[in-house]
């Protein structure tokens, strides 16, 4: 497949325009890995899978229209905006960076993400933050069930609502909801929003650019009774 | 009045192991969860034999004619394909249930060796990076420990599916072994007992994880195979999907295989064993003209040369060991017969890996007992078992008057019994029966 790149001068810095309509994903990727600063377009991405993953550099990348699986998987330092809708796992296992989807996310966003920041301007489906392990996730709109499902690390922001079974298994990850919540999964509990998850959440939503104000969010988190097995608590599993 | 031993008779149905476990569980109220493998009886690789050169084979003398060991794995899609000098890998098994010495050993042995070692659940240590000159890095359902820089300077990568010791479930570190050093590398408070999911987060299915084959292919610019690793279960249409999904190499885990910490439940109750595993795979892939064309790796309980040369015949391009390895270490072996003690059991019996006491100092965080296993000593001990298994597989290949192990084949092998016969689809030894195959 003929790679169609054009490279043109934006803003001081060299941009690069890949049509998806024509150039291959792999060729973007390639592009993409091979850079070390810069900024790339990404033209008729038509939901295709695996866009601009697996980057480690602090690239802009800013795509036009909705993409696939896995879009920024695993990204490291880039700061990539897809302004459209994100298909399952958009930046799943991200390390550091930021994500945006001006839209909404399918199931897995942000899946098992060690760091950086993901920000979806509208909703995201279910297991929104599955295993998530320090990542920063902010969703703007509601999330479906089983979010932040044996969450680790990091902070799940819901300006909206969430689904049922939120936080099932959770470990040391924080949810903040301000909508209405639906069935709580297995040892999440809401806790207390102290005057510092107030600030915290508060810069958080400025840094992410969302309308919202922190005292109008609740604090889930675990209650911990799961951290050892013990058989008295086999039922809660 | 005095015990008459004429009327001591044992029930077959409730034996004294049986009586012990339900005795256990009314104390308890608990399953048993253990390490190591299965323990019952199943029909395994000691059911078949080699049909050794005869009037219509010609042999290879055994110590001067050359036999061939070298394997390359990962042809179909990866720039960079594995390329072994022996038919034997190192399975995975994570960093957190063994410690860093039995790792560094196990990858200073499988360098040594020409072959490679993997990683598990937990990620991959700088200890086991340095050792290993080949290291698969396994993608597990967990993602503990999983991040691009890793996988980038991984030689393969195993999406781990399931395990032959429990396909379908999960994990459980338990609390004692997570040190401050497991606990960073997994994202986790310390001494907590740390349970490994059973489903991967981020796909369901084979047209998902086709996708996501495609992301790490992406991810590593197309460069090193991918592997995927199924417990044998329904191994046909496992392996069929694995091949759909774009699997470089497919590890098939018979239910022998080991496990760090699981339900003894699990572990004897679920899965199939090896031997079936073997062929039900190679049938897969012959029927889709991708034999050899896509790689098999085959585990669980595997021991010897024997063992492995049996499997090649079969049609695998490789086998993996763990529990082996595990023991060539030093696992069970009869020295510091307290420590054993202390745990309630002996030399030969032991499965506790889970409590991280192991007195061998393999499968423990604790400095003490670890530093009974030093990385030099303990990778002589596997590269000298590695270099039996392989002497014992050259033998029995030269035997049967091949010139490469790869050459081993079913035609080489008959069954002891009628179920190994079946399983295998070799003939029952003196006749040219097949059960279920040619009726």
């Amino acid at each position: 497949m003929g790679t169609r790149t054009c490279h043109r001068v934006y803003l001081g810095s060299l941009m690069t325009t890949f049509d998806l309509n024509t150039d291959s994903v792999r060729a973007l990727n390639q592009s993409l890995h091979d850079a070390s600063s810069g900024h790339t377009s990404v033209t008729k991405p038509g939901g295709q899978h695996c866009i601009a993953c697996g980057i480690d550099a602090a690239l802009e990348v800013s795509i036009d229209g909705h993409v696939g699986y896995y879009c920024a998987g695993m990204n490291q330092e880039a700061h990539i905006t897809i302004t459209g809708n994100a298909g399952p796992g958009v930046a799943e296992n991200i390390m550091s960076g930021t994500v945006r989807v001006k839209g909404n996310a399918s199931q897995y966003a942000g899946a098992s993400g060690h760091g950086g920041t993901l920000i979806i301007e509208g909703d995201a489906s279910s297991r929104c933050g599955i295993s998530m392990k320090g990542v920063d996730i902010v969703v703007a709109g509601s999330v479906g069930h089983m979010s932040a499902f044996m969450a680790q690390k990091g902070r799940l922001v819901i300006c909206g609502d969430a689904g049922d079974f939120l936080g099932d298994s959770i470990y040391e990850a924080c949810i903040y909801v301000r909508g209405a919540v639906g069935e709580l999964g297995a040892d999440c509990i809401e806790k207390e929003m102290t005057d510092q998850h107030v600030q915290d959440l508060t810069q958080l939503l400025a840094a992410t650019g969302i309308d919202a104000a922190a005292d109008e969010f609740r604090r889930y988190g675990s209650a911990r009774k799961l951290y050892h097995f013990d058989i008295d608590h086999a039922n809660d599993y | 009045m005095t015990t008459d031993n004429k009327s001591l008779r044992p029930s077959a149905t409730f034996s004294q192991h049986v009586l012990d476990e339900i005795h256990r569980a009314a104390d308890e109220g608990i399953y048993e969860i253990r390490g190591f493998g299965a323990k019952r009886p199943l029909p395994n690789f000691d059911d078949l034999v080699f049909l050794g050169a005869s009037m219509s084979r010609y042999p290879l003398e055994g110590y001067r004619e050359k036999c061939a060991t070298d394997v390359v794995l990962g042809t179909r899609y990866a720039k960079k394909p594995i390329e072994l000098k022996i038919p034997i890998t190192i399975a995975g098994m994570s960093f957190g249930a063994l410690g860093a010495n039995a790792k560094e050993s196990l990858g200073r042995a499988a360098t040594a060796m020409g072959t490679s070692t993997t990683t598990g659940d937990g990620g991959m240590t700088e200890e086991e990076r340095q050792a290993s000159k080949t290291l698969i890095y396994q993608v597990l359902p967990s993602r503990y420990g999983l991040n691009p820089d890793d996988v980038r300077r991984a030689d393969a990568l195993e999406v781990v599916v399931g395990q032959g010791a429990k396909p379908g479930g999960g994990g459980m570190l338990l609390g004692h072994k997570i040190t401050a050093r497991v606990a960073e590398m997994r994202d986790l408070p310390e001494d907590i007992d740390q349970r490994s999911a059973c489903r991967h987060p981020d796909w369901t299915g084979p047209d998902d994880l086709k996708i996501k084959i495609q992301e790490l292919r992406e991810i590593t610019d197309w460069q090193i195979p991918i592997f995927i690793k199924v417990g044998a279960t329904r191994v046909s249409y496992d392996v069929a999907l694995a091949v759909k999904a774009g699997a470089d190499v497919i590890v098939v885990d018979g239910m022998q295989g080991g496990t760090a910490a699981t339900q003894d439940v699990f572990i004897e109750h679920v899965g199939i064993p090896t031997l079936p595993a073997v062929r039900m795979a190679v049938d897969a892939l012959q029927e889709l003209g991708m034999h050899r064309k896509v790689q098999l790796i085959i585990s669980g309980g595997i021991r010897s040369g024997a063992d492995a040369a049996k499997a090649l015949a079969l049609g695998a391009d490789a086998v993996s060991i763990g529990s082996a390895a595990m023991v060539a270490l030093g696992c069970n072996r009869a020295v510091f017969i307290e420590d054993y003690a202390a745990l309630g059991t002996a030399p030969g019996y032991c499965h506790h890996c889970h409590t991280g006491r192991c007195p061998v100092g393999i499968t423990t965080q604790d400095p003490q007992l670890e530093a009974r296993l030093q990385p030099e000593q303990g990778a002589r001990w596997v590269r000298n078992y590695l270099s039996t298994m392989v002497l014992e597989i050259q033998t029995l290949a030269r035997a049967c008057g091949k010139s490469h192990v790869l050459n081993l084949e079913p035609e080489d092998l008959v069954a002891l019994t009628v179920e190994a016969a079946a399983m295998a689809k070799v003939p029952l030894a003196g006749t040219d029966w097949i059960p279920g195959s040619n009726e």
